[in-house]
């Protein structure tokens, strides 16, 4: 896929300037849905006891996430790097299958239209698509 | 077959009893065509679709936008058996107008995401697994006649 232009990254970090100050509930709220939704990821959440929507164990986890996005948002220029250790970790120890990031990114899109309304027009919707996307493929460089 | 239960029913019925066919219509393939800007192939004699605006006011897409919701109440209709009552529709999408069916999830994606921003918290995890169920049972009945 293409790599983010200007406009692309100017889009997620004026974006993200509104949405990080909910991005706990986002996280939560998107990893809840994904469990809802795509019941296949629950496979890496054996070890909780509770995962439905709202439960702690999904609260906690949700932030967690979102942190990591923030984080990458501020390292847009080069999220390879700036997600290394993060990937690292993803591979050897998570080993979480690649294909699931795209399950959560699409969450993570659901809920963002459903708490910005307004503001997720189609030009932010496929920035942060495109950045979600970028994410991702800095998430899986150290698999293999 | 699909199963469905009576919750996954009343669920789509009244997602589509309180749609704006027009407006949800329009935002939604609009939004597709601007996303998934590769998607604009098959819309090359509908007018100007240069940047996102010129797409979001064009009344042509805003025209097809409606015709493909509407398209989508013949499955509401027909749950249980939207394979064949798609069968035409089908074969329209592969011999006539050459769309590759991958993207009929592109637009489901944007639906959905339309759909989430106008329901909003109602939106919840459940109706929302109803709802991608619902469409990816119609995307499926959209691909099934090609070869």
């Amino acid at each position: 896929m293409t790599s983010l232009s200007a406009k692309d990254k100017a889009a997620v970090k004026a974006f993200w300037a509104k949405a990080s100050l909910k991005a706990g509930e986002v996280g939560a709220d998107a990893l809840g849905r994904m469990l809802v939704v795509y019941p296949q990821t629950k496979t890496y959440f054996a070890h909780w006891k509770d995962l439905s929507p709202g439960s702690a164990p999904v609260k906690k986890h949700g932030q967690t996430v979102m942190g990591g996005v923030a984080d990458a948002v501020s390292k847009i220029d080069n999220l390879t790097a700036g997600l290394l250790s993060l990937s690292e970790l993803h591979a050897f120890t998570l080993r979480v299958d690649p294909a699931n990031f795209k399950i959560l990114s699409h969450n993570i899109l659901v809920v963002l239209a459903i708490t910005f309304p307004d503001d997720f027009t189609p030009e932010v919707h496929v920035a942060m698509d495109k950045f979600l996307a970028a994410l991702a493929l800095a998430l899986s460089e150290k698999y293999r | 077959m699909v199963e469905w239960t009576e919750q996954e029913r009343s669920i789509i019925t009244n997602i589509f009893a309180n749609l704006d066919y027009e407006d949800v219509g329009s935002k939604a393939l609009s939004r597709c065509l601007i996303v998934y800007p590769w998607t604009q192939r098959y819309f090359a004699s509908f007018g100007n679709l240069y940047n996102a605006d010129a797409i979001k006011t064009n009344p042509n897409i805003a025209a097809h936008g409606t015709k493909v919701l509407h398209g989508l109440d013949r499955a509401v209709k027909n749950m249980d058996n939207i394979k064949a009552t798609y069968a035409e529709l089908s074969v329209l999408h592969s011999e006539k107008l050459h769309v590759d069916p991958d993207n009929f999830k592109l637009l489901a994606d944007c639906l959905t995401i339309v759909i989430a921003a106008k329901m909003g918290s109602a939106f919840s995890p459940d109706v929302q697994a109803t709802f991608q169920k619902f469409l990816a049972v119609v995307v499926s009945a959209l691909g099934r006649q090609y070869h």
